[in-house]
């Protein structure tokens, strides 16, 4: 087990986030946490990357509970994953080269000849070489998110976090991050975990995965049978899976009543 | 009802004050390892100093003028134009110098400090270098904190030197006051003591004004009007900080 969450609780300015969440991500796969748009998906990424702590319940990462981390244990922990955030988040006075490199050179003494050559290997598998020169204002946003996922693989990480890789690509840059994330896996054996709401791109490249609703696991498993089973669902499981507009996640966000409102306005 | 508004307004300014406080003793911590990476902090020394020059200089060179021409016409009143030299020195070096390279340092250097760090904040640059392990105040913070520690003494010289040309240019091209008394007064009457108060100005300066700076663009709202109020309050906290400090350091050295 790569990742072990148990009976975790959070909470937000007394409104609660998780209410005895459960969520174990398995070493050598790719697990993917599914949810609409406000369940706490990016929370639960800051949970297992420690930069937040839980209010209750466990978070353990390589068989350590994070709790009982100081700061040098996280920071250890952290270099052994490798993270990709939804804008890329990469330095921009740095060029596509040295964003790549900055991990190697904050973490190691290598000779630079090296450094060289292990950055050209990571471009090159994200198949932006050719691009090493150009400062991060000049990539698209595919480009930027697979710059990122070089830098992210730099370091040879055990474990990748993907927070909304899909967001915003077009089909073909879609087409590219989504091999890339088998190909991680697959070919370089990386426990993956994506967070989105895409649930069909999900269902191309996750083995496990876990929808999350009202603070809770609504439904687990393989996706391919998420959306199989969806008649013994929950309605929420349901709602979700087959993106309607009815269900217990409403259209309208609560308020006063439509007509009552509009002539009151007149008078 | 007042009373208890003016306690939490109190408790509030106490609070914010001990924030910064502990952050000064978290950058400073963070300093020593930041020494360590020379091309960070030269770096940082560039954009903080280099970049003020031209709008240094040329405000050294107006308010040199200016105060040529506000001393010879005073002087002029009670016939010593010869002691013109020695108070364009004296109030470039111990007062005007210092607070105006601070004022103009919050200005232009502290502001861009503050947006770019609050917009590193904002898209995520922070964090995912804390999520490469790389802590963002070693990384980000203390060198440019050190940077603009350094910057503003040689900035504040380099006003001084282009304020005393401008005085001169006044005095003695225009007004007709002798070079040789301009000069030898100066000399004179100008001490170690008067240099070193303005020097020392200048580094309390530079580290409140860096301090503030990077403290309100570390801890700016990552959104757009956050970064823009924390870019605002940096130019406001400044002045008034450094004209409160100018008083106090000011009384210290009388």
């Amino acid at each position: 087990m790569v990742v072990d969450v148990r009976g975790l609780h959070y909470a937000v300015g007394g409104r609660p986030i998780f209410a005895g969440l459960d969520v174990q991500v398995r070493r050598g796969r790719i697990t993917a946490i599914m949810g609409p748009s406000g369940t706490g998906k990016t929370t639960l990424l800051k949970l297992i990357t420690a930069q937040i702590p839980a209010d209750r319940g466990e978070v353990s990462v390589f068989g350590e509970d994070l709790a009982a981390l100081g700061r040098r244990g996280i920071y250890a922990l952290r270099k052994r994953l490798g993270m990709l955030f939804q804008n890329g988040a990469l330095l921009t006075d740095l060029d596509v080269f040295e964003n790549v490199a900055f991990p190697v050179r904050e973490h190691t003494d290598l000779p630079e000849a090296l450094i060289y050559k292990l950055v050209l290997t990571k471009l090159q598998a994200v198949g932006l070489r050719g691009a090493a020169g150009l400062m991060p204002g000049e990539l698209s946003g595919g480009m930027a998110r697979r710059v990122a996922l070089a830098r992210a693989i730099v370091m040879d990480p055990e474990l990748l976090i993907y927070d909304e890789p899909f967001v915003g690509l077009d089909p073909i840059s879609l087409g590219v991050i989504l091999r890339l994330i088998k190909h991680m896996n697959e070919a370089l054996g990386i426990t993956s975990i994506v967070v989105s709401h895409d649930v069909h791109q999900l269902a191309t490249i996750a083995h496990d995965s876990y929808l999350l609703s009202g603070g809770r696991v609504a439904a687990a498993g393989p996706p391919a049978q998420l959306r199989a089973r969806r008649a013994s669902d929950s309605a929420a499981v349901r709602q979700f899976m087959t993106g309607s507009e009815d269900g217990p996640v409403a259209f309208h966000y609560p308020a006063p009543d439509y007509a009552a409102q509009l002539f009151a306005a007149e008078e | 009802m007042s009373q208890r508004g003016g306690n939490d307004l109190l408790l509030e300014g106490v609070r914010r004050l001990g924030a910064v406080a502990i952050f000064l003793v978290q950058l400073l911590l963070e300093s020593v390892p930041a020494l360590s990476r020379p091309r960070l902090l030269v770096h940082q020394i560039y954009n903080a100093g280099a970049r003020s020059l031209i709008i240094i200089m040329l405000s050294g060179l107006f308010v040199g003028m200016v105060l040529g021409l506000q001393a010879f016409n005073l002087l002029q009143r009670f016939g010593s134009e010869e002691a013109l030299g020695t108070a364009a020195a004296l109030g470039l070096l111990k007062e005007l110098s210092p607070v105006i390279t601070a004022l103009l340092f919050a200005g232009r250097a502290g502001t861009a400090l503050t947006s770019e760090i609050g917009l590193m904040r904002a898209t995520d640059q922070l964090t995912a270098m804390e999520i490469m392990a790389v802590d963002p105040l070693r990384h980000v913070a203390a060198p440019r904190f050190l940077g603009g520690v350094v910057a503003m003494p040689l900035l504040t010289a380099i006003f001084s030197l282009i304020g005393l040309y401008g005085a001169q240019l006044i005095g003695v091209q225009l007004m007709g006051v002798d070079k040789g008394v301009f000069w030898s007064q100066m000399q004179g009457s100008v001490g170690l003591r008067d240099v070193t108060e303005g020097m020392v100005k200048s580094v309390v300066f530079g580290i409140a004004c860096s301090l503030i700076a990077v403290h309100e663009g570390y801890h700016a709202e990552p959104t757009a009007a956050g970064v823009g109020l924390a870019t605002t309050r940096t130019v406001v906290a400044s002045s008034v900080i450094t004209l409160l400090l100018d008083y106090v350091l000011t009384a210290a050295f009388l």
